[in-house]
């Protein structure tokens, strides 16, 4: 039985990793790339769930939707980097956090606007809707199995285009020195945009194959946001390999902490308190863990930049 | 009061220094006098409304040592203004029902409670920065925002004290010799907190301390080579930073009678940012200027429309990208550092 749940909660934090790496992926490369620290990174991650919710609503198809929804986060992503984050790249990171998190309030209270306060309905599609074997005798949903694949797909996806496209040529070469790419003569304006949209497409996709599992609603990117900037501050801020390792580790840490706590708890406290306790250390366990990993390496695993 | 001008580095140009005064002695001179107006007209919910921005700007007044005078960008400071809301809370509720906490009794006197959130929140920064402090940058700021989720989740998740909804406080804590319970007195009180606040600020701004937490913020080497080690300045301004933004939380806990999770989520200390930051980020009037305009947009947008976070994320979009300066540089022109 123990064994059973454990491999049901290593899939689950497995699976949560993989969605905080396609959010910290796109977080760690902006920063790396162009140097901007990204709040409004969460509201992509809303605007791909809501898209694909209404999508999927009005056509009947989830895999429709979850192509709108992804290409909506990028589109929406492409927009704001013109009208707004293009003119941050040289200020202050105080500057920066300011007008990201002003682009926070105008996201959340626009879709408030639109949609209402109260979620969307979103679920996954009947051909996912069933639940398999594991080893050991549990079901476990196919959907967020489905997930967990999609995850590694596009993980080792983005893996290629980094390392053997001509496009991650000159993104891993933006990262380490932005001025002689473009004196080289990349269109260095094109590129952020394009970086960019690729980290809102990202996070929209992670919104989505989410919404389906929680609910669609305003405000919903923002503790996966914050989730990410742990998993980035773990592995370092602008390293891809460090956003997977963190990310990894942030999700099965994050998932088994909530299981299991309350229950070690339980061995030495009476059951009322053991509970309280359990839980309430489990939400802290993963700072606890950044606190430990930054007091030996301030810079993260996988430093790539101060 | 005393010299406004807080930073030694870069002198305003005189004349301008004279407008600032003029601007700051307005700004108080308003904060002051409406209440009493509104007193006179018994109006409470405006006496309870001053209230609320004296208190606000001086948890901004905490930030701005921090983030103005030390260039530590903090995005956790609601941590402390939620811990110091907590102990409020905590205090009058054991007091109420005559429980212990770890052996102590809880207390509804004022005075103890702000020694204990002052002490409390001068611990949780103690702990807090010497982790974060050890980084920099961008680092800091995703970090300090880190904890304070941390602390959020723990309250959020701890059910002794109301979890997620929060913990009454029936009767507004005490004070000895002053009505707490009247909206005036407690205007007044926390009004001469604030000017407390603000002269500790100016006092540590004009003395040595000062001068190296500036050189901290300026240039990092300059001030090692000059044989002082920034990371105890440092440590020192963010932890009494946190102190007062902790001080101001316990006050307001007791202004609303009630705390909870609300006071220290993240919206909360970006909210606490922009209030700095639209006020004149680095002056010492700034926070007060900034939490007057954030209050009333508060409560007049937020009275013609639900969605008045929409206007402000545009209003702080274009003082961000367009007006650098904020209200007291509009107002009074110069800058607070170069």
């Amino acid at each position: 039985m123990s064994a059973t749940l454990l491999i049901e909660q290593l899939i689950n934090g497995l699976q949560l990793g993989t969605m905080l790496f396609l959010m910290a992926s796109g977080l760690t490369l902006v920063f790396g790339v162009m140097g901007l620290i990204n709040l409004a990174h969460g509201s992509f991650y809303m605007v791909g769930a809501f898209v694909t919710a209404v999508t999927t609503a009005s056509t009947g198809s989830f895999l429709l939707g979850l192509t709108a929804g992804s290409l909506a986060a990028a589109a929406a992503g492409a927009v704001v980097e013109v009208l707004v984050i293009r003119r941050l790249y040289h200020r202050s990171h105080l500057d920066q956090v300011l007008a990201t998190f002003a682009l926070i309030l105008i996201f959340s209270e626009g879709t408030r606007w639109l949609f209402g306060s109260s979620p969307l309905w979103l679920s996954p599609p009947d051909w996912l809707a069933g639940s398999v074997a594991l080893p050991g005798g549990a079901r476990y949903p196919v959907y967020r199995l489905m997930i967990l694949a999609v995850g590694v797909l596009i993980s080792a996806g983005l893996y290629l285009l980094i390392s053997h496209t001509r496009l991650g040529m000159r993104i891993r070469a933006g990262e380490s020195d932005r001025e002689m790419i473009g004196a080289l003569g990349v269109d260095i304006r094109r590129l952020y945009t394009l970086v960019f949209a690729l980290g809102a497409a990202l996070a929209g996709l992670a919104g989505s194959l989410v919404g389906a599992l929680q609910s669609v609603q305003v405000g919903m990117g923002e503790p996966v946001l914050i989730l990410a900037f742990v998993v980035i501050v773990i592995g370092g801020i602008g390293s891809i390999k460090g956003a997977l390792l963190g990310a990894i580790l942030v999700g099965v840490v994050d998932t088994l902490g909530r299981v299991f706590l309350p229950a070690l708890f339980g061995h030495f406290l009476p059951p009322s308190q053991a509970a309280g306790v359990g839980t309430a250390l489990a939400a802290m366990l993963i700072y606890v863990l950044m606190a430990v990993i930054l007091a030996f390496k301030p810079q993260g695993l996988f430093a790539a930049h101060d | 009061m005393t010299d406004p001008s807080t930073d030694a580095t870069v002198p305003t140009a005189a004349p301008r220094l004279g407008r600032q005064c003029l601007v700051n002695a307005g700004l108080l001179a308003l904060t002051l006098l409406a209440p009493l107006v509104a007193h006179l007209l018994g109006e409470a919910y405006y006496v309870n409304l001053a209230t609320r921005i004296v208190l606000i700007a001086m948890a901004g007044v905490g930030l701005n040592l921090a983030l103005g005078h030390g260039g530590m960008i903090s995005f956790g400071h609601a941590a402390y203004f939620g811990v110091g809301g907590y102990v409020a809370g905590i205090s009058a509720f054991h007091a109420f029902d005559g429980s212990l906490l770890l052996g102590l009794p809880g207390s509804d006197d004022m005075l103890v409670i702000w020694a204990v959130a002052l002490a409390a929140c001068g611990l949780l920064a103690l702990a807090i920065g010497a982790v974060s402090l050890r980084t920099s940058g961008v680092y800091f700021i995703m970090i300090t925002l880190a904890f304070a989720q941390m602390v959020y989740y723990f309250a959020t998740s701890w059910p002794s004290y109301g979890g997620q909804d929060g913990l009454p406080i029936y009767l507004r804590n005490g004070l000895p010799l002053i009505d707490s319970q009247q909206p005036l007195s407690f205007f007044l009180v926390c009004f001469a907190l604030l000017l407390a606040a603000m002269a500790i600020t100016a006092r540590l701004m004009g003395s040595r301390f000062g001068a190296a937490l500036t050189m901290a913020r300026l240039n990092e080497t300059r001030l090692a080579t000059a044989g002082i080690s920034p990371y105890p300045i440092r440590l020192t301004a963010f932890v009494i930073s946190a102190m007062i933004t902790g001080l101001a939380g316990a006050l307001y806990a007791d202004l609303n009678g009630f705390v909870s999770p609300a006071m220290l989520s993240w919206h909360f200390s970006g909210e606490l940012m922009v209030i700095v930051i639209l006020g004149g980020v680095g002056r010492l009037f700034g926070p007060l200027a900034g939490a007057i305009v954030y209050v009333l947009m508060e409560t007049l947008l937020g009275g013609l429309t639900e969605y008045w976070l929409f206007f402000l994320g545009l209003v702080l979009l274009g003082v961000v990208l367009f007006a650098r300066q904020g209200v007291i540089g509009w107002l009074a022109g110069g800058t607070p550092h170069g």
